[in-house]
């Protein structure tokens, strides 16, 4: 049987680790590379760094902290964070990682999932997909980090990009980031519903019980979570120990 | 002892670099090259694959003499080749992903898509997944049945001749996650990214 995912998620900015509070405020701990071979030797399933600020600045940084975590980690390795073209993709896999995802760019071009999902296979394209909740079950498309504003209905999207061959959907909830009050379930519970591709839940994830309601309650294959693990109130193995003794089936 | 990791333009290997490279460590002499005399001279071949079905054929027959190269060395000299992911699909007669491609014919059979009853099941099968040893192995030597390793694909090979099955995996329905034959092995799963468990498969590989 498939075992459900955990995902310790590594927020990168400048070469060091961090992790925002609604994507602000940054407080600096620690060394990707160190930090990721903690978790893959604590039982993680996969790694993700996610490059915070990729979008204005020299992407050598993270393609450097990728290639050394590459050599240490014999997890899967997905970066994301300013990717917007194939090159980018290309250097990355290079580098070493295993899935890249697309945020930004997939909402300016979906081409680019599509050509990259192509040359590369489905199975290293992630789109990250960042939804806030405008009303009632309607979610929308934010760009840039959550910064920007898009339009576009997150369901519809979620779609699209399943069409355009991404293999993944790294669903944040841009109200729920940072909050520790757990993931937008509704949110969770209707993009799984409406896409055959497996969907990685992020933001919010505040106690144990938030990565159990993310795969029970809404439908996801993987939950990722940053600063749970990453102040050590949980190890990995305490996230799977706990899921495991409630009947989630993970790898222990 | 010569280990060559095939590089045929396809895909990513640096994970199956970097794997091969921590377990092959002081040990064994590792080559990742295109180069037909390097091939014909290595003592096994590590044929990973990612991508489609198709565009690794296509690449695979890019080169040429490669795939005389190959077969040569593992089913004429019988010499170790382990097929990692569509490494391993490529040994059927035929893929059906994106179109209908020839494979290598080694082992008979074809790949297709797997059945996810109607949706039921997501695709790809990505993530953890125990395996079920189906016959002794030698590069599952001191793994332990429903151990875990890590899949990543949306087609499955179905071999003619089930005794080449060295181990399943049940997604959907019982997959084919691994078959050996004579020194011809292939992994669904990537020994590559399943952690010490994976890089064990990998030491298996590179003592025979």
């Amino acid at each position: 049987m498939l075992k459900n995912r955990i995902i310790p998620c590594l927020d990168v900015k400048d070469g060091r680790v961090v992790k925002g509070i609604n994507f602000v405020a940054l407080k600096d701990a620690g060394d990707p590379v160190e930090q990721a071979k903690i978790y893959s030797e604590g039982g993680a399933d996969e790694i993700c760094f996610l490059d915070i600020t990729a979008s204005n600045e020299n992407r050598e940084t993270i393609i450097d902290i990728v290639r050394k975590t590459a050599k240490e980690c014999f997890v899967p390795l997905t970066v994301g964070g300013g990717v917007r073209t194939i090159q980018n993709i290309t250097d990355l896999l290079l580098a070493g990682a295993d899935k890249v995802s697309i945020n930004t760019a997939a909402v300016k071009n979906i081409d680019l999932v599509k050509e990259a999902s192509k040359k590369f296979g489905s199975q290293c394209i992630v789109v990250a997909i960042d939804a806030k909740k405008v009303s009632e079950n309607k979610w929308e498309v934010f760009t840039h980090g959550g910064r920007n504003k898009t339009g576009i209905d997150a369901v519809g999207f979620a779609k699209k990009v399943e069409e355009n061959g991404a293999g993944e959907i790294l669903l944040t909830s841009m109200d729920k980031d940072g909050t520790k009050s757990g993931y937008d379930i509704d949110l969770l519970k209707t993009i799984t519903n409406s896409t055959n591709i497996p969907v990685i839940a992020s933001g919010g994830v505040g106690t144990l019980d938030h990565l159990y309601d993310g795969i029970v309650k809404g439908g996801a294959s993987a939950v990722l979570a940053a600063s749970i693990f990453h102040y050590g109130e949980y190890k990995i193995k305490d996230a799977k120990e706990y899921l495991n003794s409630k009947n989630v089936s993970v790898r222990l | 002892m010569n280990v060559t990791i095939v590089d045929y333009q396809s895909g990513n290997i640096s994970s199956v670099i970097n794997s091969f490279t921590e377990v092959a460590k002081g040990k064994v002499n590792l080559e990742v090259t295109s180069d037909i005399k390097k091939i014909k001279f290595s003592d096994k071949i590590v044929l990973p694959g990612q991508g489609s079905f198709k565009s690794c054929v296509d690449s695979l027959n890019q080169i040429k003499g490669l795939v005389d190269t190959l077969k040569e060395f593992a089913i004429t000299n019988k010499k170790p080749l382990l097929g990692i992911c569509v490494g391993l699909q490529m040994f059927a007669d035929i893929g059906y992903e994106e179109a209908e491609t020839k494979g290598l014919g080694w082992i008979s059979g074809k790949v297709s898509k797997i059945d996810n009853q109607k949706g039921k099941f997501k695709l790809p099968h990505i993530g953890w997944n125990e395996i079920e040893i189906q016959k002794e192995s030698k590069i599952f030597k001191d793994i332990k049945n429903k151990s875990h390793m890590y899949f990543v694909h949306s087609y499955e090979f179905i071999p003619e001749d089930k005794s080449v099955i060295s181990a399943i995996t049940n997604y959907s329905s019982k997959i084919v996650c691994s078959v050996e034959r004579d020194n011809l092995f292939g992994t669904q799963f990537h020994p590559e990214k399943s952690d010490k468990i994976g890089l064990k498969v990998i030491d298996n590989f590179l003592k025979l």
